[in-house]
């Protein structure tokens, strides 16, 4: 026990518990918070939500009624989102789902949710990031630019920091390399090892480098360069592959290749692959699901609490008679197609704050701010379950509560 | 951040020696050190035609004044609070080594840098390797900042 109260945050899938608050109920002079976390504890005080029916307003009460109305009478409901909701919320929403026969998915299958099946059903290997710090002296971002989608990723695991086999850390001993489309922040502290790939060639990269280790000639990029990579990677004692969205939507249904590319690296050193997911709780969804299906996305469950591979989500939300959002601004980031599909069906948004959304639902019920108000546990980017406490009392249901009451009432 | 060249082509480079240093690139150093000050070039305030390089000079040394004793600047408009500089910071790691050194924020007030707000702070600098008559160039912090929101003059 230390004599300081740290507080975790939310912000991010790293879910950082380093945090101090020196004054008590204001999150003025923050100690430790990325400007990522800043902003998220900001948007405490500004564009709440109230209770809404069909834009009027109404208590907490008359709007769950309602909520749980529309999923009664609905014979195709769908519920979306669920990344930045606490495990106990997600078990609820699932337990619901399950109850209602609903279609779940979630923002990050189209992108990790490929990689999260492979890395939870064993067919690639994987570790902590406390294992990253203490063992890994290779570290690969592969499509991913970690200094924007985990601000403190570099630092608190993955390059800088100091581990028990890695004490020279990044002055001698760790490598860090950026495989992106572009120049990002996270590659101008690596420019000698920044691999530039134009968009869509990943596959073609992938190739040159199992091309590389077999000590072919490869036929993509910079020989000279691809033949360096090569080398670094065979010195390497403990290497990790941070994938990110822009490799697995550059690779599609090729994924079998990287799965080969990992077999062939497992032979030369020992390689694990991490993503980098953005949500703070999108490996807790995966992983929830995983156990429960056998499938991390687009799940089906049958009116009597079966689950099976559900269709996509554009054919789900084009037959939706009511979506359910949590946690989730689908409007906002799904593409335009997919968006109007959203906005043609009756709407019931848990969110704590105003979005594009909520502003288009038939009922809006307000949340506390899971991290802020309410606690819960939480998975983190690498699996591993952290607890955290509010940092501040609210008046405001947690998710969980708000779903156990729908649940009640249908 | 600007260089002693910039400067020396700013200056009358007469060798007047009227400053107190023999050459005017010598001049020119000592101003980036802030060992100088711009005043004590007289001719540059005393003769016309170094009116508009007076101008200038005085707009590319004007972010000088605000470094610090060890000559830090931080931009806080492009530090995104990643910690990297906090954690590489080798006077963090000594003051806290269970906290700087295993990637956590520090806790304490003995370290140089720390995130406050999202965005980097400054403290202690006497405790800078670069602090003092016998400086240490480091630049751990500078080299590790993606975002290049610290340098040093």
């Amino acid at each position: 026990m230390t004599e300081f109260d740290y507080k975790t945050c939310t912000g991010c899938s790293l879910l950082c518990e380093d945090i101090l608050f020196p004054d008590e109920d204001s999150i003025s002079h923050a100690k430790n918070l990325c400007r990522k976390g800043l902003a998220h504890y900001q948007a405490l005080f500004v564009e709440r939500t109230g209770p809404l029916i069909e834009g009027k307003e109404a208590s907490i009460d008359q709007a769950i009624e309602k909520g749980a109305e529309i999923l009664r009478n609905a014979s195709a409901p769908v519920i979306y989102g669920w990344s930045n909701c606490t495990l106990e919320a997600q078990m609820a929403g699932l337990a619901l789902a399950e109850k209602i026969g609903a279609f779940v998915d979630d923002p990050s299958s189209h992108c990790e949710g490929r990689l999260m099946e492979m890395l939870l059903s064993g067919r690639i290997p994987s570790c902590t990031l406390d294992d990253v710090r203490h063992f890994a002296d290779t570290a690969i971002f592969w499509g991913s630019d970690p200094s924007s989608t985990q601000p403190r990723h570099l630092s608190r695991f993955s390059y800088f920091p100091r581990g028990s086999k890695r004490q020279k850390s990044y002055e001698e001993e760790r490598t860090c390399i950026v495989v992106d489309v572009r120049e990002s922040s996270t590659a101008k502290l690596c420019p000698t090892t920044t691999y530039r790939v134009p968009p869509g060639e990943d596959l073609q990269f992938l190739e040159a480098l199992l091309a590389v280790l077999d000590g072919k000639i490869p036929k993509f990029g910079d020989k000279k360069r691809m033949i360096e990579l090569g080398s670094i990677i065979k010195k390497t004692e403990y290497g990790v592959i941070f994938p990110g969205p822009g490799m697995l939507i550059s690779l599609q249904d090729k994924m079998d290749r990287f799965e080969d590319l990992l077999r062939r690296l497992n032979e030369i050193t020992t390689f694990k692959v991490l993503p980098v997911t953005e949500q703070y709780n999108s490996r807790g969804f995966g992983q929830l699901l995983f156990e429960r299906t056998g499938r991390t996305k687009a799940v089906k469950f049958s009116p009597s609490g079966e689950a099976a591979a559900g269709p996509t989500l554009v054919e789900a939300a084009k037959e939706a008679d009511a979506i359910l959002v949590l946690g989730a601004d689908p409007l906002l980031d799904l593409p335009a197609g997919l968006a109007r599909a959203f906005a043609a069906a009756p709407l019931i948004v848990i969110d704590p704050r105003r979005s594009l959304t909520a502003d288009l639902a038939q009922v809006v019920i307000p949340a506390a701010i899971s991290g802020l108000e309410g606690g819960g546990t939480a998975l983190r980017t690498d699996g591993v379950k952290i607890s955290f406490e509010p940092l501040m009392k609210s008046e405001q249901p947690t998710d969980e509560q708000i779903l156990t009451r729908i649940m009640e009432a249908i | 951040m600007v260089s002693a060249m910039e400067i020396y082509m700013l200056l009358p480079k007469t060798n007047c020696k009227k400053c107190g240093v023999p050459t005017c690139m010598a001049f020119a150093v000592g101003l980036l050190g802030r060992e100088k000050k711009l005043e004590e070039c007289t001719p540059l305030f005393e003769e016309k035609k170094y009116e508009a390089k007076l101008a200038k000079l005085k707009e590319i040394v004007a972010p000088l004044e605000s470094a610090t004793e060890t000559g830090l600047i931080i931009h806080p408009e492009k530090c995104f609070g990643c910690g990297n500089c906090v954690i590489a910071c080798p006077v963090n790691v000594a003051a806290e080594p269970t906290r700087c050194g295993a990637g956590l924020g520090p806790e304490g007030d003995r370290v140089i840098l720390r995130v406050e707000d999202g965005v980097v702070v400054a403290n202690n600098l006497e405790e800078c390797k670069r602090f003092g008559p016998n400086r240490v160039l480091c630049n751990a912090c500078t080299a590790t900042c993606p975002s290049k929101a610290i340098e040093f003059v």
